[in-house]
């Protein structure tokens, strides 16, 4: 019982952790129509921020904040100088010059930074686990992750749903033209929200850094993750995405931890631990192909165009 | 400035060469010079190099030629580019590999081609079983002997259980093997995780902690284990469960790993401290060409690699036609090691000695590995009976 809440948890995380960054890739993809592949780099990018600024500054949380707005302000630099220009095109141009930003931004990072990758250690407070039942511990950082990322779920819920910008926002995801024709300045909106993206997935990557390791292509699988959480979503929904992230931490955390002892009553043990793996990293792709059999526009769509 | 006057010097050598030498030495080597684990291929590649240095860059008085491939650590990466290097490059030795699938896969285009292939790291309980050739050397070790070490050095600690945690790919599997051949105790839980993709484990370590199991074991080499070490030290685990470990901490791990690695053990065939001549040579020049940087195990076994090729050249007078002498000159291994002399046994795999490693700090008030105990001597793989070679 306890290995299950605790187990729980572990999807939460994971979920959330995707959230931040599937929520800017909708963003992008569903109002601005565009396909950022380089959205991993932003997510790698982040990172590398962190690792830096917290060496520099000595603390923890400021050299956070300092990473992300760092990170914001190279996604609008980014949308500013390249980006930009490939709106108008069709989506396999954008798919190819954002495939090219990955490898710039990866050699930029090796050119910077090297090739061995960089730690990004926790302070003290933050590497101790905490007692939240008694017999359940959970890591100090991955609960503050759990928090960390709620609290910004709740403030993009609020400023989508309830701010100015929020409504363009609504609106540039249900129809672009026309909001273009009421006169509102759609170049402003699209530099804010991919800036907005930026900032979200550079959240995501520095508050990954300490589990993992801060290094070069550390956004390129994950970010196959995302793209699958828009799908199952909904391509524009951020709660679509907030209930789809979830929905794939816990689905791809639970698969890994309960499902090679299922097999085990079924298979030998060692085709079991052979498959489980195997068969457990398929589970939310198999997830994404039912709901796109079932409901192609996916689970909750933005409104209909 | 520096670089240029090395270019113009190399050129002034390329130009002079054709004149005094047709015929150089061809080595193919093939490792991961790209992504997360470049930082490997660099270091096989900086001590095969330093090695050719200490040869004088040649082989019984003929130019080394060396090609160096990135396989991607992708197996088919890795066959098209020994493919490339036998069928096209006619290289005479194929050196490397790092990863045991990549080698599987690659294995048999250098052994029908009758290329020598010297393994620097990957050891498939396969190569030493029934795939073994006598164009196949290993300069490393099976995958299984290493953690078998390890399973004694438990058993030795009375180690009643413990929880098992590897990749799912080749080099995993054997490792968890190894470990359950030797230990006594009772394997509570056995955990593989997706290779090379998955780099969290939160999953595999909240198991281990509900198991109660009095031991935790991984093999995680390469970034995966700096991942591993932080996450096992975030969740408290380190002060709940020891963990003993398989290639999972060495010198380019360890800066990152940094405290988390005190106190976790390890076993390996190669310690930089091993106090033979010809080790602390390679350490010294090493450091010293090579700013900033230590060698690791792996580089251990390129530098061995390079001084096994080079004692077969020797043999045969520079003859590369001469396949078998070269073949029964190499299995005498007629070179000094860095690790120590050691024996072939009949799938030419290193008959040889295990050390228990610790990490503590260093005179320079940094964190290095020391070795602490001889675990096993001599040891033999446990699937040499299956190679037909005798």
């Amino acid at each position: 019982m306890f290995l299950l809440i605790e187990q729980l948890l572990n999807g939460l995380q994971f979920g959330l952790l995707l959230f931040l960054l599937a929520a800017g890739l909708t963003l992008v993809f569903g109002i601005m129509d565009f396909v950022n592949l380089a959205h991993g780099s932003l997510y790698m990018m982040g990172a590398y921020f962190a690792a830096t600024f917290v060496g520099w500054t000595d603390s923890f949380v400021l050299g956070a904040i300092l990473a992300l707005a760092a990170t914001l302000l190279l996604g609008i630099a980014l949308e500013f100088v390249a980006l930009r220009h490939l709106y108008g095109r069709d989506h396999l141009d954008q798919v190819l010059a954002t495939f090219g930003l990955i490898l710039f931004f990866n050699d930029m990072v090796r050119l910077i930074w090297g090739p061995a990758g960089l730690a990004l250690p926790l302070p003290a407070w933050l590497t101790t686990p905490v007692q939240l039942l008694p017999g359940v511990y959970y890591p100090a950082y991955r609960l503050s992750i759990i928090i960390v990322a709620l609290l910004v779920a709740a403030m993009l819920y609020l400023v989508v749903m309830r701010t100015r910008i929020g409504m363009l926002i609504r609106a540039g995801a249900s129809n672009r033209e026309m909001i273009g024709a009421l006169g509102i300045n759609i170049k402003l909106l699209f530099t804010l929200v991919f800036g907005l993206g930026a900032a979200l997935a550079g959240l995501a990557g520095l508050m990954q850094a300490p589990i993992l390791t801060v290094q070069i292509g550390m956004g390129e699988n994950i970010l196959i993750l995302a793209f699958v959480i828009i799908v199952i979503g909904g391509i524009g929904s951020i709660r679509g995405a907030f209930l789809a992230a979830i929905f794939v931490g816990i689905i791809d955390t639970l698969g890994r931890a309960f499902l090679p002892d299922l097999l085990r009553k079924v298979l030998s043990g060692a085709a079991a631990s052979t498959a489980a793996p195997a068969l457990s990293s398929m589970l939310i792709y198999l997830l994404m192909a039912i709901v796109l059999v079932l409901r192609p526009e996916g689970l909750f769509p933005a409104t209909k165009r | 400035m520096k670089t240029s006057f090395w270019l113009a010097g190399a050129t002034a050598l390329a130009l002079a060469q054709p004149a005094v030498a047709a015929d150089p030495i061809k080595i193919g080597f093939v490792s991961t010079f790209s992504g997360p684990t470049a930082v490997i291929g660099n270091d096989m590649r900086n001590s095969f190099e330093l090695a050719l240095d200490h040869l004088g860059r040649k082989m019984d008085g003929k130019p080394v030629e060396v090609i160096y491939e990135d396989d991607q650590q992708k197996p088919d990466v890795g066959k098209q580019k020994t493919e490339k290097l036998v069928q096209s490059d006619k290289v005479d030795f194929i050196v490397g590999y790092i990863w045991s699938n990549v080698l599987l896969a690659s294995l048999k285009t250098a052994v029908d081609s009758k290329t020598f292939l010297i393994s620097a790291n990957a050891g498939p309980s396969q190569l030493a079983g029934e795939l073994c050739s006598p164009y196949v050397f290993s300069t490393s070790w099976q995958n299984d002997q290493t953690p078998q070490a390890m399973g004694t050095y438990m058993n030795q600690k009375g180690v009643k259980s413990v929880f098992l945690i590897g990749p799912n790919y080749a080099a995993g599997k054997d490792m968890l093997a190894g470990v359950k051949s030797t230990f006594k105790g009772q394997v509570v839980g056995e955990e593989y995780t997706v290779w090379p993709s998955q780099l969290d484990f939160s999953a595999e370590l909240s198991k281990a902690r509900n198991s109660k199991a009095e031991a935790i074991f991984v093999f995680y080499p390469g970034a995966a284990g700096v991942q591993f070490l932080n996450q096992y030290a975030q969740a408290g685990i380190k002060q709940q469960i020891p963990l003993y470990t398989a290639f999972t901490i060495d010198e380019l791990s360890l800066p990152l790993q940094k405290e988390n690695a005190l106190g976790v053990p390890g076993a390996q065939q190669w310690v930089n401290d091993l106090p033979n001549e010809q080790n602390k040579k390679f350490v010294t020049d090493y450091r010293k060409k090579y700013a900033n940087l230590r060698p690791t195990f792996y580089g251990a076994q390129s530098y061995d690699a390079a001084n096994l090729i080079n004692s077969a050249v020797v043999a045969v007078k520079g003859d590369l036609t001469k396949k078998d002498a070269m073949k029964a000159e190499m299995e005498k291994v007629n070179f000094k090691s860095v690790r120590g002399p050691y024996k072939y046994g009949n799938n030419h795999i290193p008959i040889q000695n295990f050390y228990l490693q610790d990490v503590v700090k260093d005179g320079e008030g940094q964190l290095a590995l020391k070795t602490v105990a001889t675990i096993v001597e001599n040891d033999q793989d446990r699937f040499h009976d299956k190679c037909p070679m005798k």
